[in-house]
């Protein structure tokens, strides 16, 4: 069966794309950090990070609609947390709500602040979305391999994406099998039956997990996790992480 | 004369107290391609992990003459390589190279071997050019096919395979048997499907209830029909004339072509 990928458009062809991992990963961090780190008021900043990451999109070659729609994936978390500070901050009102036993009121400094957080998560997601869609997710883990993260980390996260999946299959054929026979009943003999899948589930996984370290040990696996060849850090890595990091530091001056 | 495999008064118990393999006396010669078949539960699998180690029962296994045992399991596991029946198993990695490259990494080669290695074994099995694929998108075919090849990286002299054919519709079967029978090294096969240890077995094992019952050439056991009654792999009552239908059908299929 086939399922979307985070890393969909990986193989495609395009300067970033070739770009060393290490090189993608730091400079989205430093733009996030950048970003973060900028103080509000500061719309022109904002609006200059919009157009440097919408140039950087343009230059990767992802289609202009997958992005979009990837990026409002975050939309509900942020909303979530972040509804409720026009409530709370202190400031001009900006309108007042009777809501059965309580008033409630909106401040113009809260919905600024709301707006900012919005602007902030957004442009950051763009950034991630940048990351993960020019880079395969194998290279990616090397990259971050060398500089420096565990080595378990990047196997944890490596059977992760390898296997989800496998499991995401395993859940579907069990959902199937389970429609075929008339899923149905009272609340509390459904919720029985997920539960089972459930523990199903996690059964079938640990046994596999077994076999899979058992294909291990097969092929010599000792425990030592030993990796061949290295990413290569070109010249085109290091003009395009001074450029994109003076670029951030220039706005900052400017506009500050 | 060498020996590949060794056994001798081989018991295993599993931790849970249910017996797994009962006095198994198995010798294997270089060269041979030896079928494992019996019905599900048989100990077939539990025989199979004997022989790289990876379950050891009383320690009366030989593999091309040395002991399994703590000491030799490295040079061992290279010596076997041992497919799994699903190669969603097998395939852990990100991408077929490190799949492939993953038994010579461990064993410490250099980098240009490892991959002058993987390049050799994905040839082997006609997959030259998947280097960057993921496992998870190739065809159940393909992976069985890479699933060797992770193996062949290690240049075994003893090739072990659970169930190759399990999954593959017939085209994708008879490919597969095809690259098996052009594979040089001893094998060691366990199989339900008769056509395929017909097709690629001389000699054939027959296992039940953790014991080896039967041990001969593949044409006198698989001609054996009440040896095959006997131990549920071919069908007893009614079911034969089915099965004698079937294959009067074949021929008659096989005779128009």
């Amino acid at each position: 069966m086939k399922h979307s990928f985070i890393d969909q458009y990986s193989d495609l062809d395009s300067f970033i794309h070739r770009l060393d991992p290490r090189t993608k990963f730091i400079t989205s961090l430093v733009f996030i950090i950048a970003v973060v780190l900028t103080p509000a008021s500061n719309w022109r900043v904002f609006a200059f990070y919009f157009c440097l990451i919408a140039a950087l999109l343009i230059i990767s070659r992802l289609p202009f609609l997958y992005v979009l729609k990837r990026s409002l994936v975050i939309f509900p978390f942020v909303l979530m947390i972040a509804i409720f500070i026009p409530f709370f901050t202190q400031g001009e009102i900006a309108g007042s709500y009777n809501l059965w036993l309580w008033q409630v009121s909106v401040t113009y400094s809260g919905l600024f602040i709301l707006a900012n957080v919005v602007v902030k998560a957004w442009l950051c997601i763009f950034s991630l979305i940048l990351l993960s869609s020019t880079t395969k997710l194998a290279d990616l883990l090397k990259g971050l391999k060398q500089l420096g993260i565990p080595q378990v980390m990047i196997l944890i996260l490596s059977f992760m994406y390898r296997y989800i999946f496998v499991l995401v299959d395993e859940v579907m054929r069990m959902r199937q099998a389970r429609d075929s026979r008339n899923f149905g009943g009272s609340r509390l003999h459904q919720l029985k039956t997920i539960g089972y899948m459930i523990g199903t589930l996690f059964i079938r996984s640990y046994e596999r997990g077994e076999r899979v370290y058992a294909a291990m040990l097969s092929r010599g696996f000792d425990g030592e996790i030993r990796t061949s060849h290295k990413l290569s850090f070109r010249q085109a890595d290091a003009y395009f992480s001074m450029a994109f990091c003076l670029m951030l530091v220039f706005s900052g001056i400017i506009w500050w | 004369m060498d020996t590949i495999i060794e056994i001798e008064n081989l018991s295993f118990t599993y931790p849970d107290g249910q017996q797994g393999l009962k006095n198994i006396a198995l010798v294997v010669y270089p060269g041979e391609t030896v079928a494992v078949i019996g019905p599900n539960g048989a100990g077939k699998s539990t025989l199979l992990l004997q022989l790289n180690g990876i379950l050891r029962g009383n320690s009366k296994v030989k593999i091309c003459g040395l002991p399994v045992d703590e000491k030799n399991l490295k040079e061992i596991r290279r010596k076997v390589g041992l497919i799994f029946q699903d190669p969603e198993d097998q395939l852990f990695s990100l991408t077929v190279f490190d799949d492939v490259a993953f038994g010579p990494i461990n064993m410490g080669y250099s980098e240009s071997e490892v991959k002058q290695r993987v390049a050799q074994a994905l040839e082997w099995v006609e997959m030259t050019g998947y280097e960057q694929r993921s496992p998870h998108h190739l065809s159940v075919g393909e992976k069985k096919r890479i699933a060797i090849a992770t193996v062949l990286s290690l240049n075994p002299e003893l090739l072990v395979l659970d169930e190759p054919t399990s999954n593959l519709d017939p085209r994708s079967k008879w490919s597969l048997i095809e690259l098996l029978r052009q594979l040089p090294m001893t094998k060691v096969v366990a199989a339900h499907d008769l056509e395929l240890v017909k097709a690629l077995c001389q000699r054939t094992v027959v296992m039940d209830a953790g014991k080896i019952v039967a041990d001969g050439s593949t044409e006198s056991i698989l001609n054996d029909a009440s040896l095959l009654k006997a131990h549920g792999l071919a069908p007893s009552g009614e079911l034969v004339q089915l099965q004698a239908d079937i294959q009067g059908f074949r021929r008659m299929g096989e005779g128009s072509d």
